[in-house]
């Protein structure tokens, strides 16, 4: 049984260790005149839900201030939407941000919505993105389909005179919003590139209407107010589906799936923040502060074994593996990292130290009362454990109320401050389970062979 | 046992000077606030030259853009204008580089609206509202004595005066500006100085479940005594890190760890001599 426990122990250990690889590490070596070349790089579970694929890798992801980025906040106008479509049109004007943010090629772009009062935001994180202007232009550009027949009012002299996109006058109520899906496709005879559209089923029951009205007449498909094409209908289309045809290169026909794809913003944005780290400041102030953490560390260490002998040694100890598991689970979660996330890590390291030094002054008050090895470590440990419990409830209440982890709209919706919460939060949780299961066994260890 | 209770007075004579010293300079100096609370643009380049200040100023002035603050440093250049959009920065950049003849490379660009910021002191003000109330019925709830929340509270808000008055002056003579991260750190403060009272607090209780109801200042003073060591020893430690943050850390943070500092110092020194003297002073009063 005691087998056992040791080696889940073990193998817990190894599982942290391994997620905490910094990168991929090559291992060469020659067994058996057999040479091997292998290299140890932290976890990736790759595997399927169902149908859907999942993937989780082990790296740390580092916020927008410390690899670089923009960070854009859009404010919506929302004086022109009835306000029980509001959070609607919000969640579909982030859709589609979202997409258009996909199709920018950035990787790992975060879309989000935030409601304070009666002003709605929508921001933006695109990491690695340093070109602001070009990615607002994306993000706040209009696509706006718009299919349009002749007017009522238009006689046949007209017809024959004026050009065929003045005499499309008339909106059919068929938008971008009643396409499901455009892509490219080829037409089968002539092999020239076209637009497919795949309406909805209320798209697809407008546009049977519009056709069947239209027989031998022009239906004008409209890309933000510009003709692109003006089929003259040649009967009435119940299939839900239709191509737009024209003289168009396969780039222009992609570029236009995609704009109708990504559609029409629901709501007008403005930009009313954006904050745009380049990309070596960042790794400059990344590289340094983990300098710094180490050095202050390493400090933290000399006093501790200066100051507590052989205690010091076993608080080291618990400190490292504090370090180690904090770390892993930061990557598992993952959390973000953030310059005051980091700041919220550190902090914790302090409290995490704290804890082992009460319980060290505990024991010794015991030991000075008289109490025999055993007896003043359990009583030592019980009393530390009050104090320990109660002032880290108050840390943790401090950072609950920070995270705002209900997205109360009066509290800090920002990301720092939330950041520094997170971290400052899992740290004291952590340095809670060190500090009772860890540091105890420590002791035990480090001091009864002292004492036999 | 070292008795430190009879020294009331001089404890609250330095921390009447320390926070007198800050509100003083509030009241001169206020504070420089950062664009994230009064909106505007900061820009930070890297050039690859040293520049004069008043050629770039007027540059950009050129273009109609207010410059309120500008700074360089080596070959990085701090600016920070009215708020200007992503176009015009683009500009401003490609006209600077073009007439100074310097080739400029963006280490951060940030614009902030005017209304954004108004709201993030409001929100973190009430966050620490709650905080604050979650503390008081918490430590209240704790200990079973309301004195001892009332007393953790006034060493807090003591804390928070003494970190906000003395970033007056550090924002005065250094040029930090308030900005979300002094909040950040603002709110850090909060609950080291509350961790750190609670402990001594604990000790207290301690003796009170072992010899029973006794002499509160009897009791207060033997608990200053047992965690003096400790106190001292846990704020060393965390002075430690900060202390190589201020001095090797990013230039970013370099403010931001100096307040964590200051607010780890009065954490620890409020502990035993603001929150347990009051604390012994509001439980004295009680059984009179």
């Amino acid at each position: 049984m005691r087998f056992f426990t040791y080696i889940s122990i073990a193998a817990i250990f190894f599982l942290i260790l391994w997620i905490d690889l910094p990168r991929a590490i090559p291992i060469k070596f020659t067994l058996f005149e057999r040479k091997f070349d292998l290299s140890l790089r932290p976890p990736v579970i790759t595997t399927t839900f169902g149908d859907a694929p999942f993937r989780k890798d082990f790296e740390t992801k580092l916020g927008l201030d410390l690899r670089g980025g923009s960070h854009l906040v859009f404010e919506a106008n929302t004086k022109n939407v009835a306000a029980a479509d509001l959070q609607d049109a919000l969640e579909s004007s982030r859709d589609v941000i979202e997409r258009r943010v996909n199709l920018f090629g950035v990787s790992e772009p975060v879309v989000r919505t935030i409601k304070t009062g009666d002003i709605y935001r929508i921001t933006v994180d695109l990491p690695g993105v340093d070109d602001v202007e070009q990615a607002v232009a994306l993000i706040g550009q209009t696509a706006q389909l718009r299919f349009r027949e002749q007017g009522d009012e238009i006689g046949v002299k007209e017809a024959t005179s004026t050009p065929l996109f003045a005499q499309l006058t008339k909106d059919t109520g068929l938008s971008g919003k009643h396409i499901k899906k455009a892509s490219v496709t080829f037409d089968q005879q002539t092999g020239a590139p076209q637009v497919a559209l795949n309406f909805t089923n209320e798209g697809g029951k407008i546009f049977a209407k519009v056709t069947k009205r239209n027989v031998g007449k022009p239906v004008g498909i409209f890309l933000d107010q510009f003709i692109v094409s003006a089929p003259v209908v040649e009967q009435e289309i119940t299939g839900g589906q239709a191509v737009i045809s024209g003289q168009f290169k396969v780039e222009d026909a992609k570029q236009m799936a995609i704009a109708i794809n990504s559609g029409a913003l629901p709501l007008p944005i403005k930009l009313v923040e954006q904050r745009n780290v380049g990309p070596s400041l960042g790794a400059v102030e990344v590289k340094r502060s983990v300098t710094a953490g180490l050095i202050g560390l390493s400090m933290v260490m000399f006093f501790m074994i200066a100051y507590y002998g052989r205690l010091g040694i076993a608080a080291c100890i618990a400190l490292i593996l504090y370090g180690l598991i904090t770390f892993a689970i930061f990557r598992a979660i993952p959390i973000v990292l953030t310059l005051p996330g980091i700041a919220g890590f550190l902090l914790s390291i302090g409290m995490a130290v704290d804890a082992n030094i009460l319980i060290f002054e505990r024991i010794k008050d015991e030991r000075r009362a008289g109490k025999a090895f055993e007896t003043a470590v359990r009583l030592g440990f019980g009393r530390a454990l009050d104090a320990i419990k109660d002032a880290n409830t108050t840390t943790l209440l401090v950072a609950f109320i920070l995270f705002n982890p209900l997205n109360w709209e009066f509290l800090p919706q920002f990301g720092l401050v939330r950041g520094f919460a997170l971290t400052l939060g899992i740290g004291v949780l952590t340095s809670l389970f060190t500090g009772i299961f860890i540091t105890r066994r420590l002791i035990f260890i480090f001091y009864k062979k002292n004492n036999d | 046992m070292i008795d430190f209770l009879k020294y009331t007075r001089i404890y609250l004579a330095i921390s009447l000077v320390v926070i007198a010293a800050g509100i003083a300079s509030i009241i001169l100096w206020q504070f420089d606030y950062s664009i994230d609370f009064v909106g505007g643009t900061s820009l930070e380049y890297q050039v690859d030259k040293n520049l004069d200040r008043s050629s770039i100023t007027k540059l950009i002035e050129k273009q109609e853009v207010k410059v309120q603050e500008i700074m360089t440093e080596g070959n990085k250049v701090s600016i920070r204008t009215n708020a200007i959009d992503e176009k015009k920065e683009k500009s401003l950049r490609e006209s600077l580089g073009k007439e100074l003849k310097t080739k400029i490379t963006v280490l951060r660009t940030e614009t902030v609206g005017p209304t954004i910021g108004a709201e993030t002191v409001q929100k973190t003000l009430i966050a620490t509202g709650i905080a604050i109330i979650g503390i008081l019925a918490y430590v209240a709830y704790a200990f079973r004595k309301f004195n001892f929340a009332l007393a953790a509270i006034i060493a807090l808000v003591h804390d928070i005066l003494v970190v906000v008055g003395s970033y007056s002056l550090i924002s005065y003579f250094f040029g930090a500006e308030l900005d979300t991260l002094f909040v950040t750190a603002l709110l850090t403060t909060m609950s080291f100085s509350v961790h750190d009272t609670i402990v001594v607090f604990d000790q207290i209780r301690d003796y009170e479940h072992r010899y029973g109801k006794g002499n509160i200042y009897d009791y207060a003073n033997r608990a200053l005594t047992d965690t003096m060591v400790r106190s001292f020893n846990n704020s060393m430690t965390i002075i430690f890190m900060l202390l190589a943050l201020v001095l090797l850390g990013g230039t970013t943070i370099r403010f931001f760890a100096i307040t964590l500092l200051i607010g780890t110092i009065t954490g620890t020194y409020s502990s035993p001599f603001v929150a347990t003297p009051i604390a012994v002073w509001l439980e004295s009063r009680k059984k009179k």
